[in-house]
């Protein structure tokens, strides 16, 4: 979302407070309230209130930025900044920033590391067996459903068992596979290259993945490469009782494709935490019973703002002192 | 066959309700005045009954039928049969334990991941437009959390099973320790509830287990502790519950069954820490197509003079 959520008065002028290293806030991050609360004596934060040009120090001055997710980093906020050398994104993604530019002015990016892939795998575990088991659409219908004689609901699909396909063995798809397994299932997997440690079947392609998935949990990076990935063949190789569960980033899925399928039951449904143009949903899922709508919040737990905080303010203070960053995003 | 008079108590799914038309003389007796109904008439013929956990035989309903044989119960759980009636009569008695032990376990995890991380609230917070004002607050983390078991049995070692996959410590009570495992054993449920964030109810339900979760354990799990219950609605003492969770004494529960299904309190539908189902547990095609024929090959089994698959005496 680009709306900033509060506005921040004008910092007051103070000896100490100046005398902190700046550090420029784009976009509203989840963790913002944390990290003021917590690393303020140490840095001083600037948060605009409107435009980049609304802020009281001169943008010429700002060396380090903390960017959330949502704020596209592109290359004519980064012309704004001349003397920008670290960005630090506090996702694990880096698709909203323009890499290229960032590389080609020698900035260096930190991103959020490995810290919530459990909270992810969580989350995906969750969903798929929320689809699969038609958790919330049982919860809808418990809450709403008038007084009668008995219960009656649909049945949903078996998750012990299945075979899962998991696209992007990453970190976060490393630990949906171990999860899972504790449940019986097959692990299957599709990722850039095959890995030798790894026992699971590859797949060198969604398509075939697809084929012999009962469900596809997508956990990989949004390139130029991944976009689009699951698209209608993918979906109709899935089939009418495949699911789709997408941690990673919306436009890794057709989405209106997605939509289609949904409606002409060409896939048994899907549960999504990420969306093509976020906060905004198909208004045709809104109503489906066999999809599950979450706003992209997989890796937001209390518990984990506190590391991701902890994780932002180390790589400041690394590239601060002349230091090798905590979690580097290698650029090339 | 198709001679041996068989009474239905409960409703079931349409495949088994077929399926024992085609190969019994069904009589439906769900509906307390049907049923009323064929004991009039056919008593003296019925010799076998078909439960299931929202319905089983009771002692006058077992007297009434001199023929019965056996009672064959579609569910693992046998708390609506009169089983002392049934054992005082020789009559045999079969559920359908194993084939469900997966499904209810996953569902146990689903419900944890939905109650702590609040999946269908925030479905609800998509559905309802409310993202647009602002991102959905900070929920807890499953991954590494302590979780108790009340009845470590299959299913309840079956959730302890997935439950390690998220790195989750496991404890349990038992009616007696069990000496093979390798979980933490407490002699209470207290003790139990006051050392774990997420209490899981996997017992069956006896006179000694109802209303097991009371205000002292409810309590004991406190402000920050989430029940589970996937056993049954009478292991809890429903009204305690409520007032807990009202009063945030007790942090959220995951219930996918109640006292008086399918009555739920209604003082629960305004809670976003609460998930509420309605008795799933088992309930996919493939795993009660499977309780299914089980309850028909007991059955089977019994009318051909062979062993029973899966007794309970």
């Amino acid at each position: 979302m680009e709306e900033e959520k509060e506005v921040e008065p004008p910092q007051q002028p103070n000896h100490h407070n100046q005398d902190l290293p700046q550090v420029l806030v784009l976009g509203s991050p989840t963790c913002l309230q944390t990290l003021k609360q917590l690393y303020s004596h140490k840095f001083r934060f600037l948060i605009p209130n409107t435009s980049l040009h609304s802020l009281s120090a001169p943008l010429s001055s700002i060396s380090v930025v903390i960017c959330s997710a949502s704020f596209p980093l592109t290359a004519s906020v980064i012309g704004l900044l001349p003397s920008l050398r670290l960005v630090v994104t506090t996702s694990a993604g880096t698709d909203h920033i323009d890499l290229n530019e960032c590389r080609c002015r020698g900035i260096q990016i930190a991103g959020a590391g490995k810290f919530f892939s459990d909270e992810v795998a969580d989350m995906a575990v969750g969903l798929l067996i929320d689809v699969m088991r038609k958790v919330s659409a049982a919860d809808r219908f418990v809450r709403t459903s008038c007084e009668s004689a008995t219960w009656s609901f649909p049945l949903g699909y078996k998750v012990s068992g299945k075979r899962i396909g998991i696209v992007g063995l990453g970190s976060i798809g490393m630990e949906v596979a171990k999860r899972l397994e504790c449940f019986g299932c097959n692990i299957l997997y599709h990722s850039k290259h095959k890995k030798s440690t790894v026992p699971y079947p590859f797949y060198n392609n969604v398509l075939d993945l697809a084929a012999t998935s009962n469900a596809l949990v997508l956990c990989c990076a949004l390139n130029e490469e991944t976009r689009h990935m699951v698209n209608r063949e993918v979906m109709l190789a899935l089939g009418k009782e495949g699911f789709i569960v997408n941690v990673g980033r919306g436009g890794l899925i057709d989405e209106k494709q997605l939509v289609k399928c949904l409606m002409d039951g060409e896939i048994g449904g899907a549960a999504l935490d990420v969306f093509e143009d976020e906060p905004n949903v198909p208004k045709e899922l809104l109503s489906m019973d066999n999809v599950v709508l979450t706003p992209h919040c997989a890796a937001f737990t209390t518990e984990c703002i506190i590391k991701l905080c902890e994780v932002v303010a180390r790589n400041i203070e690394a590239f601060l002192s002349d230091m090798p960053l905590i979690t580097q995003v290698n650029i090339g | 066959m198709g001679t041996i008079s068989v009474l239905l108590v409960a409703k079931v799914m349409p495949y088994l309700e077929q399926e024992l038309e085609k190969r019994y003389k069904l009589f439906r007796g769900i509906d307390p005045s049907q049923r009323a109904a064929i004991v009039r008439d056919h008593s003296a013929s019925i010799r076998a009954v078909v439960a299931s956990s929202s319905g089983g035989p009771d002692a006058a309903l077992i007297e009434a039928l001199p023929k019965l044989e056996i009672v064959s119960s579609f569910s693992v759980g046998v708390d609506k049969i009169d089983l002392e009636k049934c054992k005082e009569k020789g009559i045999r008695v079969t559920n359908t334990p194993d084939v469900l032990t997966d499904e209810v376990a996953d569902l146990t995890i689903g419900l944890i991941l939905a109650v702590l991380r609040r999946i269908c609230e925030c479905d609800r917070y998509v559905r309802s437009g409310n993202w647009k004002k602002g991102d959905y607050k900070l929920t807890t983390k499953f991954s590494g959390k302590t979780v108790g078991i009340l009845g470590l049995g299959r299913i309840g070692a079956a959730v302890a099973k997935r439950a390690e996959g998220f790195d989750c410590k496991i404890c349990y009570y038992s009616r007696n320790e069990k000496p093979d495992s390798k979980y933490k054993y407490y002699p209470t449920v207290v003790e139990l509830a006051s050392n774990c964030d997420v209490l899981v109810v996997a017992c069956p339900l006896t006179p000694e287990t109802h209303h097991i979760i009371n205000r002292e354990v409810i309590n004991a799990l406190g402000p920050k502790g989430v029940l589970i219950n996937i056993g049954r609605g009478k292991h809890v003492d429903e009204p305690e519950l409520v007032s807990a969770l009202l009063e945030g004494r007790l942090g959220g529960a995951g219930l996918d069954v109640f006292e008086n299904e399918p009555h739920v309190p209604e003082e629960l539908f305004g809670l976003e820490n609460v998930v509420l189902l309605p008795h799933v547990g088992s309930a996919t095609v493939e795993t009660r197509t499977a309780m299914a024929n089980l309850a028909l090959d007991n059955l089977e089994a019994h009318f051909l003079g062979k062993p029973l698959l899966t007794p309970l005496f």
